[in-house]
């Protein structure tokens, strides 16, 4: 099959056109075929998307599977995906079934709903199967409307004000990269990322307004892009859009924002800043590796005082974003293994954890911390898989939420002892806030009235957690799953990167001479 | 037969933790035990049949990146034989033993399951340990690091309704964290300067790192000190050396054969395993060396000070157990890495019998652990006195001095009369300001070890029943599966010391080791130089231990009224003591109040008033513009997003076709 990632792109869309088309009326059986149909769908793109992983050569350079088609006004529609953004695409297609499978309580608009994650999946596949600046750049932000109506129409009690507060942080970002992007253009003259891939934007420093821009064209693109990527990472000190915005985002969205939203950032300083701006990405590296550690010290500070369960989490997913951002700018092989395999441990962890948040939320109605406590008593599966994700959160070696981990901190520790020595605390922090958000949750005795008739996870939550399960426990043991597929790709990603670097760094000293 | 001792511990647990249901709860409990059993007569194979080849079994693939790459793998040496007894031999007993001591337990109610999550943890327990002690890269050592870590916090907090077990459990961990931050550091050090993490080549480069000068942070230190110095801080925390101990006291928490298995005989003593499996680095990294020794050397002493004065019999125990790991990293310091494993292989049998035997007093008291509330219990329960005897003979170190008499050139005394004089005697050897200092405080803290030991024994056995009538009345003898495990640990402790003197520090120590302990000739001769200190060394520990016997004698049978006098007599030092050395509450003001303070303030402060309040600031100007046209729309925000977007793509498309695009 020549259009594979097409096909596992716009199924979603299509399983979305057919629900807006085609069904009608708000009973019970509607919403039941809604439902359904999303799962229907979701789990036929999962199947597929293994074909993708089947079908694809890790040691086969540059990118696979690629597709290129004309579009309006002389617009190119061109996909493809390499060994970084195939396990992206992967990732977001196996949590989507999931996510619709936790969704199964949704009882208001349900058909908009579904509508609207089906569309999500869309965008987000398209993301990081995106060739062209452009279509990147649509799919990118227009990615954020169904995210805005998910919190917004199924949110909680703030809604409006976490994703007006989302959206001031995303607009200013958007309109930066955006104005880069025309720059780019105006120097490469093309949108083709692969050709930009090869493209060498001009480092020579520029001076103005009296200013001395060392890296140049290189390091003002980078700023601009980094604008976008460092809100949607989010990366301290913009992130406070984060917990506001999963606390009052639904269950699934919350699984979703944390999982797959929270990469694209990551995604796009693998897929831009680095190899097109490598320069500029050198020049501001000591910044972003000091904002790196500031977020996990900090971060995991704040988690450590928090009283509602999913603003701890999000907390929890800053500092390790925080780690993300570390070992990427590392630039060296096992920091972007590390940031690479974070991303995805990640984005299965905090998944589950929103998961178990959303189970014992749907039945008691409260967040906050202090309305639980003995919950081990009464759901004893609940407390088995909760213990397990809060272990793999702080990094158990044996889950995969510590490969990462440990990988960015190797390649940390060969770049700056000092970044790696405060980073390093994070261990200690991390496991601090777990255990205790553990403690005051599941152990203890069950004094409460109301907790006393709470029930365990029923089938269908056990059927979404035990996929979680496995592949944590999986790519913990047996990491090589996925290092083996990004690896010739982060080879590629540095050789890149050295010419350039070398020839910046003779530049800089024949300036200094 | 390598991978079915490993792994029978973890098929164990699996089936124990998640089968029970299906196969029953008693079924569940008999295979983990089963097992463990096998493991552990495969282990004595081994060990017995070794034939000093060091063998490497790989398993599996793990992390693999660049040119770092590790694997599952078994490392087989002789250091590696003598853990694998130690472990299987002590968690198989510990499995029986649990048979009787959980049987009935009043923190669960009535129907509740409990036995197979108890014995599943056990048994996983007991895999980690075994993949820490097997391990072939430091990578696989830290994971069984980290997860025999996770089993100790599952059963510190395994009655997870109280309060005060969940709150001793989160401080193992993360207490252990502090210490694992370094190790992680020592990890990437290593890789940093010898590009692998496998033992092979690490082991390789020690001359190398003593040369080379490594920048971390301000210092400029050679790399062997500050890895192995990053290394031992992990070992501190593991072996609740002085600063990061204050976690094992109050891991007591835990039922009883947890602490005779993780808090005494295996987990615990993985901080000695690792400076000791390290030794090809230690031996190039003096300095490290003398903060080991100083570090042991006041652990061994601060402990037993505390040790002195508690009133909880575990607590005691635990405190000695402390105070015993104190002296094989004294042994390890000054170089006689031999010792500290010889110890600890003779500390494993009498602790855990100690342990146990404290639980088995607990278990015929109905929980009862002030030792206040003890007393002339020797005749209720006999086969639980004479173990505890016997592990206090040991203990103390009770044995005929060498210049007295030797069996063959074997000294005759119970086990840890054997291995401790080895210890203190290497200390002195050493020849070293260190090494004098760590003889001093090790003598005194052998009488003090005498004393606390004693008065454990007279405090319980001897006297009076005194305390609660009824418990008293109703204390009877545990059952065999408990009184099994303690006298398979009394023969232990009495002769182990014996059997192995030739091969862990006598004449054959030299081939029984072979290369799993590296020793730098050029520069260490300590334990030559230990088997002929003067005869007043050797004899030193043999005379505090009966100083301590003799009053503890005078204090808690002949005249009982002398501790209650000094303690009022001496109100500050023993309130100091009694309060641990106020450790706890330093640690908890400066740490655990600190960070809560701190995250606190940047969350109020940082994230609410500087970050939202800047950018609500800026947002202002705007706000109003948009609360205007928002609401014309529902959704205004997201119309203008949307907006923003669609205006923005319509600009760059007519950028580039004025341009003339490239398209």
């Amino acid at each position: 099959m020549d259009n594979l990632l097409s096909i596992v792109t716009f199924l979603p869309m299509v399983a979305a056109g057919i629900l807006a088309l085609f069904l009608r009326g708000e009973d019970e059986a509607a919403q039941k075929a809604a439902k359904w149909l999303a799962l229907f769908a979701t789990s036929a793109v999962f199947v597929i998307s293994i074909a993708i992983y089947v079908q694809f050569d890790p040691a086969a350079p540059g990118f696979q599977m690629v597709e290129e088609y004309n579009w309006i006004a002389g617009l190119k529609y061109k996909v493809g995906v390499d060994g970084i953004s195939v396990l992206f695409v992967l990732l977001t297609t196996f949590l989507m079934p999931l996510v619709i499978g936790a969704s199964w309580n949704v009882t208001s608009r349900v058909k908009e709903y579904m509508i609207a994650f089906l569309v999500l999946e869309t965008l987000l596949i398209s993301v990081f199967t995106a060739l062209d600046l452009i279509l990147f750049y649509v799919v990118f932000e227009a990615g954020l409307i169904p995210m805005f109506l998910i919190v917004g129409i199924w949110g909680g009690k703030d809604r409006v004000y976490a994703s007006f507060k989302f959206f001031l942080y995303t607009l200013l970002g958007s309109v930066l990269m955006l104005i880069a992007m025309i720059a780019m253009y105006m120097q490469a003259g093309t949108t083709d990322i692969p050709t930009l891939l090869q493209f060498q934007f001009s480092s020579s420093t520029l001076t103005i307004l009296g200013f001395q821009i060392v890296g140049g064209a290189q390091s003002l693109m980078f700023l601009a892009f980094l604008a976008s990527f460092a809100v949607k990472l989010p990366m301290w000190p913009v992130h406070t859009w984060l917990p506001d915005a999963h606390v009052q985002a639904p269950t699934a969205g919350s699984v979703l924002l944390a999982s797959i939203l929270l990469k694209l950032g990551g995604y796009g300083f693998l897929r831009f800043s680095l190899p097109m701006f490598p320069v500029g990405a050198e020049v501001w590296s000591n910044l972003i590796l000091w904002l790196s550690v500031i977020a996990i010290i900090y971060t995991s500070l704040v988690a450590l005082v928090q009283v509602d369960m999913k603003k701890l989490i999000a907390y929890s997913s800053v500092a390790h974003m925080g780690f993300v951002t570390m070992g990427i700018f590392a630039f060296n092989k096992q920091g972007l293994d590390g940031a690479i395999f974070i991303m995805v441990s990640h984005g299965l962890i905090a998944g589950a954890l929103f998961l178990l948040v959303g189970v014992i939320y749907d039945r008691m109605h409260t967040r906050e911390i202090a309305a639980y406590g003995g919950l081990a008593t009464r759901m004893p599966a609940y407390a088995l898989i909760f213990m397990f994700f809060t272990m793999a959160n702080v990094g158990l070696p044996g889950t995969s939420g510590f490969v990462g981990e440990f990988l960015t901190l190797v390649g940390i520790f060969q770049v700056n002892t000092w970044v790696a020595f405060f980073a390093t605390t994070g261990v200690i922090l991390s496991a601090g806030y777990a255990l205790w958000l553990y403690r005051r949750v599941v152990f203890g005795d069950l004094i409460k009235e109301s907790l006393k008739s709470i029930a365990d996870l029923s089938a269908r939550e056990k059927w979404i957690f035990a996929p979680l399960v496995a592949l944590t426990l999986l790519l913990g043991i047996y990491p090589s799953l996925v290092l083996d597929i990004i690896g010739p790709a982060v080879d590629t990603l540095l050789n890149n990167m050295e010419p350039q670097l070398a020839a910046a760094k003779a530049v800089a000293l024949a300036v200094g001479n | 037969m390598e991978l079915t001792i490993l792994f029978a511990p973890l098929i164990g647990a699996i089936i124990c933790g998640f089968g029970h249901k299906l196969i029953g709860e008693r079924a569940a409990i008999y295979i983990s035990t089963g097992f463990l059993f096998l493991s552990a007569a495969l282990s004595w194979a081994i060990f017995i049949g070794y034939d000093g080849q060091m063998q490497q079994i790989p398993i599996m693939r793990w992390i693999d990146s660049g040119s770092l790459t590790t694997d599952w793998a078994i490392r087989l040496d002789r250091l590696t034989t003598v853990m694998l007894v130690v472990v299987t031999t002590v968690s198989s007993l510990v499995h029986l033993y649990s048979h009787g001591y959980m049987a009935k337990d009043p923190q669960f109610k009535e129907g509740e399951s409990y036995k197979p999550r108890f014995f599943a943890y056990l048994s996983f327990f007991t895999f980690a340990m075994l993949a820490l002690v097997t391990a072939d890269n430091l990578l696989q050592m830290y994971f069984g690091w980290e997860g025999v870590g996770v089993a100790s916090y599952l059963l510190i907090g395994f009655y997870y309704r109280k309060p005060s077990a969940n709150a001793a459990a989160i401080k193992a961990f993360v207490v252990n964290r502090i210490g694992d931050f370094g190790f992680a550091l020592g990890i990437f050090g290593l890789y940093y300067m010898v590009d692998s993490i496998n033992f092979n080549d690490v082991f390789a480069a020690g001359p190398k790192l003593a040369e080379t000068k490594m920048s971390f942070l301000y210092m400029q230190i050679t790399a062997a000190d500050l890895l192995t110095f990053l290394l031992f801080i992990g070992a501190m925390g593991k072996s609740a050396q002085l600063f990061l101990h204050t976690w094992l006291p109050d891991a007591m928490e835990g039922p009883t054969p947890v602490s005779a298995l993780i808090h005494a005989a295996t987990m615990v003593t993985a901080g000695v395993f690792l400076v000791v499996r390290m030794s090809p680095i230690f031996e190039y990294a003096p300095n490290t060396l003398a903060f080991v020794t100083v570090i042991g050397a006041l652990t061994a002493f601060v402990a037993a000070t505390i040790a002195l004065v508690q009133t909880d019999i575990k607590r005691v125990i635990a405190y000695s157990t402390m105070s015993q790991l104190g002296y094989m990293f004294a042994a390890a310091g000054v170089g006689v890495y031999q010792a500290a494993i010889f110890h600890l292989f003779t500390h494993a049998f009498f602790k855990a019998m100690l342990f146990l035997g404290a639980g088995s007093v607990i278990n015929a008291m109905h929980h009862e652990q002030d030792m206040r509330n003890y007393g002339g219990l020797r005749k209720k329960i006999p086969i639980t006195f004479m173990a505890m005897m016997i592990g206090t003979l040991a203990i103390t170190g009770v044995g005929i001095p060498g210049i007295i008499a030797e069996f063959g050139d074997i000294p005759i005394g119970f086990a840890g009369f054997v291995s401790k004089d080895a210890i203190i005697e290497s200390t002195y050897a050493a020849g070293t300001s260190v090494g004098q200092f760590a003889f001093v405080l090790l003598v005194l803290a052998a009488a003090m070890t005498a004393f606390y030991s004693w008065r454990l024994m007279f405090l319980t056995f001897y006297g009076e029943a005194k305390g609660d009538k009824k418990k008293h009345e109703h204390a009877h003898e545990s059952p065999w599966t408990m009184t099994v495990p303690l006298i398979v640990l009394a023969i232990g402790s009495t002769f182990a010391g014996m059997i192995w003197y030739k091969d862990f520090f006598g004449e054959a120590v030299g081939k029984f080791f072979g290369g799993s302990i590296f020793i730098n000739e050029s520069t260490n001769k300590v334990l030559e130089a230990a088997h002929q200190v003067p005869d007043w060394v050797s004899i030193s520990p043999f005379i505090a231990m009966i100083f301590g016997v003799i009053l503890a004698w005078i204090f808690y049978i002949k005249f009982p009224k002398i501790p209650g006098a000094l303690a009022g007599q001496f109100g500050i030092l023993y309130r100091f003591l009694l309060n641990k050395w106020y450790f706890d509450e330093v640690y908890d003001v400066l740490f655990v109040r600190g960070a809560k303070r701190i995250g606190r303030f940047l969350w109020k402060m940082g994230d609410g008033k500087v970050i939202d309040g800047t950018i609500n600031g800026v947002a202002l100007g705007i706000i109003p513009f948009f609360t205007r046209l928002a609401g014309r729309m529902q959704s205004g925000y997201l119309f203008h997003y949307a907006l923003a977007m669609v205006l923005g793509i319509v600009a760059l498309i007519t950028w580039m076709s004025i341009s003339g695009g490239a398209l």
